[in-house]
């Protein structure tokens, strides 16, 4: 544990130390989501039909979506890609410690860490000055809370199963970009989940995507209501578990591959 | 001219004059304002105040006119691309001077058959020893027909026979085609083998301007008198000289040939001591220079 | 050996240098090709549930999409050597470069010509084409001179934007992120019609970092319809003016920059 804890910490200092791109960051995101809330609202002005999400619904949505970002896995993780493409792999097996438990404990570290740096002050400039609205209940938040710790250990899942699969292959981008488009389209990121043609509703419901970012802020606003949160929280944490596995797995199989070509 | 930069003075009434043909050591401590001259010179910086003409205009006045005219080689960086063949940044940079299909394609031969780059053209300038990346960087400053040549430490790291091919090439540069140069250098060898003249600069302010002769008799007439005896001498002295050192059988002396011409000093000393071998030289110039770089801050 | 030949030759040399690399380049393409075709098919997806964006229908907003995103792609790769400028001046190297006989802006620019921006291009073009004739418009000479002349305009003020974002190395050693958010977060506004905005919003758009008169106005004009705001017809038609003479000013800037950089003592 102390070496988990270790890691996380020393995340932490390191993007302390980087405010003034922070801030630029900050002011990125603000900038992106006004125009993004502008255009809905452009939409909402001139649409006859009811809209699967009220106009003041989507935009909180937009806000925690800026906020949330350091959540979901664009990518893999650096120090694991330099690991593998250096070799170094081989001094990780030598520590006395499960290599695949290490790695995600890393990719857990490096999503918390960011996340709560940029949603904070995100957060709270959108509250206060941006349009965003509280969440209906005590509940409705409680759940979010416990949701987003949810997508945090799947997001770590697929960062750890994205930066084992470069064993597989080094330069690894080309399915990375297309596993991270899928990613932004399933996640909601792009597009609230509810606002895809009806036919496309099912299969992003069975997604794994959905548990990064949609389903959370679906239950900050209440409109997965708490009722129903326990199926999409159990849908986290069974993909959470099938990622994990199959992660273990890629992990074996590319350590045996390894060891076979002598390295 | 000095320039100001907050409180501190990195040139204070430097002022100087080289003619052409010249090859001109300038030297000085790190710090002492080496580079700023020579940026100054070449049209980089621009002084607070002053006055400066180079080949007849103001260096950085018309920039683009100045720095066609002139060539600047910087030992420790190169100016070719790194990943292009040597033949290629010669090529380009021949687009960038602009200089004519005939005069570019008989300096090329010319630069390549001295410099022995013959080998290299088409190696990439990442794969290049430093040697070899210093001729070829000597050929790329050169390839436009400069008539004035800075060089800044044009032989740091390089090896015995590297250096050697250097120094030749400069001093044929300078003795046969008459080519000004200034060169900026901490190796004094440098100095010793090519440099008809040399400039002290420490402190912003040019504390010498003299010979290399001159340099040397500024700071101290004294020359160095080295004896092989052909056994230990417990009691060897004289005294007119000053003992610098003794290793063994091994003696080296100071002495002031104003005092005692060394003719005189050599058949005293041999009447006296058994000598096997000895010889006549100056004292290192490292000494002599940091003699004076001493006696500045003193 | 003019400039512009000059210029043709740091392309030949960036390109091949590029080539060399090619299975990155194509993998890296490729993946930025796709990221594009995403943003457009979530336009699309919302254009499918709400039917219109105040009063804008998808191939007019594709029109808008396409004219931007072309013009972003050649200017960013273009200036893409202003873009990385800040380790040229941190090492020193910038002193070659005035040691030499040609604008230093013109050689900053040369330094690094990409390809890689050519999946946002064609992703661009395609949109173009297809809003185009979505919208059924006559594509006459004036049309192909106007066309051209806005992305002219368009790639002026992208080209401009990444001359300041290289002017500011003078300055500063840290590199301005927040320039980031004007250069794509302007992109992804421009996308959409301005018409939608906020007046300040359009206001700074169209007087301090001018991507409306390179996008909404002429864009306007080439749709042959007026504007909802109400502004005169002739503007669209000179707007992408703005772009040329906002490059201008940002070359001077860059002049200014160079003139510091002279006279600080490096």
């Amino acid at each position: 544990m102390k070496a988990y804890a270790a890691i996380l910490s020393a995340q932490f200092r390191t993007l302390l130390q980087y405010r003034g791109a922070a801030l630029a960051g900050l002011f990125t995101q603000v900038f992106f989501g006004l125009v993004i809330v502008m255009v809905y609202e452009g939409f909402y002005r001139a649409t006859t039909t009811t809209p699967p999400l009220s106009l003041a619904q989507v935009v909180t949505y937009t806000w925690l979506g800026q906020a949330m970002l350091g959540l979901i896995p664009w990518n893999v993780d650096p120090e694991i890609r330099n690991l593998i493409r250096s070799g170094g792999v081989a001094y990780e097996l030598l520590r006395p410690l499960d290599l695949y438990r290490l790695w995600f404990t890393r990719c857990l570290a490096r999503r918390s860490a960011p996340t709560l740096l940029r949603a904070l002050p995100m957060l709270a400039l959108a509250y206060a000055f941006l349009g965003m609205q509280l969440p209906p209940s005590w509940t409705c938040l409680l759940l979010w809370l416990a949701a987003n710790a949810g997508a945090l250990f799947l997001s770590a899942a697929f960062t750890a199963l994205l930066s084992t699969s470069l064993l597989w292959t080094i330069s690894g981008e080309g399915i990375n970009s297309l596993v991270i488009c899928m990613i932004i389209l399933g996640s909601g990121l792009q597009i609230p989940l509810p606002f895809y043609p009806d036919w496309l509703l099912p299969v992003l419901d069975f997604l794994p995507f959905r548990g990064l970012f949609d389903v959370p802020s679906r239950l900050y606003l209440g409109h997965i209501p708490p009722s129903q949160a326990l199926p999409v929280l159990a849908h986290q944490f069974l993909w959470t578990l099938a990622l994990i596995g199959f992660g273990r797995w890629v992990l074996a199989r590319g350590l045996r591959r390894l060891e076979v070509q002598g390295g | 001219m000095h320039r100001q930069h907050h409180v501190l003075r990195a040139l204070d009434h430097i002022s100087f004059r080289i003619e052409p043909g010249e090859l001109v050591g300038y030297i000085g401590p790190n710090g002492a304002g080496k580079s700023t001259t020579v940026k100054l010179l070449s049209g980089i910086l621009v002084p607070d105040s002053g006055r400066c003409e180079v080949l007849g205009r103001v260096p950085w006045q018309d920039r683009i006119a100045h720095v066609a005219r002139i060539g600047v080689v910087f030992g420790q960086r190169t100016q070719l691309w790194w990943d292009l063949p040597v033949i290629e940044s010669f090529d380009l940079l021949r687009d960038i001077y602009k200089v004519p299909g005939p005069d570019y394609a008989r300096r090329r031969d010319e630069l390549v058959g001295v410099l022995e780059l013959e080998p290299l053209l088409d190696v990439p300038v990442r794969q290049l020893s430093l040697g070899q990346r210093m001729r070829c960087d000597l050929a790329a400053a050169l390839v436009h027909g400069p008539d004035l040549l800075f060089l800044d430490e044009p032989t740091i790291g390089l090896d015995a026979l590297s250096k050697l091919a250097v120094r030749d090439f400069v001093r044929r540069l300078n003795r046969e085609r008459g080519a000004t140069v200034i060169l900026t250098t901490h190796d004094m060898d440098d100095i010793e083998a090519l440099c008809t003249r040399v400039l002290l600069i420490d402190g912003g302010r040019i504390l010498l301007d003299d010979t290399v002769e001159g340099l040397r008799r500024q700071v101290s007439p004294e020359r160095r008198l080295v004896l092989d005896l052909v056994e230990e001498e417990s009691d060897f002295g004289d005294p007119q000289v000053r003992l610098v050192r003794r290793e063994g059988r091994r003696v080296e002396l100071a002495f002031d040939p104003n005092q005692v011409p060394a003719p005189t000093l050599i058949s005293r000393l041999t009447a006296r001591f058994a000598v096997r071998d000895l010889f006549v030289e100056n004292p290192p110039i490292e000494e002599t220079i940091a003699q004076l770089y001493r006696k500045n801050q003193g | 050996m003019n400039d512009l030949r000059l210029l043709a030759r740091y392309l030949d040399i960036s390109v091949r240098s590029q080539l060399e690399y090619r299975a990155s380049f194509v993998m890296l393409s490729v993946g930025y090709l796709l990221i594009t075709v995403i943003e457009f098919l979530s336009v699309w997806v919302l254009f499918d549930r709400f039917g219109n964006l105040q009063g804008w229908s998808l191939p007019e907003i594709a029109f808008f999409y396409g004219i931007i995103n072309i013009a972003f792609a050649l200017g960013e790769s273009a200036a893409r050597g202003f873009d990385l400028f800040s380790p040229v001046i941190k090492s020193g190297d910038f002193d070659r470069l005035l040691l030499r006989p040609r604008s230093t802006a013109l050689q900053v620019a040369g330094q690094e010509l990409t390809l890689r921006r050519v999946g946002r291009l064609l992703q661009g073009a395609c949109v173009l084409g297809w809003s185009a004739s979505a919208l059924g418009l006559q594509w006459s000479t004036g049309q192909w001179l106007l066309l051209g002349w806005t992305l002219l305009g368009g790639t002026c003020l992208f080209y401009g934007l990444m001359v300041i974002q290289g002017t500011v190395c003078f300055w500063t050693t840290e590199s301005l992120e927040f320039m980031n958010a004007f250069t794509n977060g302007g992109v992804f506004a421009a996308q959409y019609p301005f018409s939608i905005y906020r007046d300040w919003f359009r206001r700074f758009f169209t007087f301090g970092v001018p991507l409306a008169c390179v996008s909404y106005y002429p864009a306007l004009a080439l749709q042959g319809r007026p504007d909802p705001l109400g502004t005169p017809a002739l503007l669209h038609w000179l707007a992408p003016l703005v772009g040329l003479l906002f490059l201008a000013l940002c070359l001077q800037a860059w002049h200014w920059g160079v003139r510091h950089y002279r006279s600080s003592g490096s």
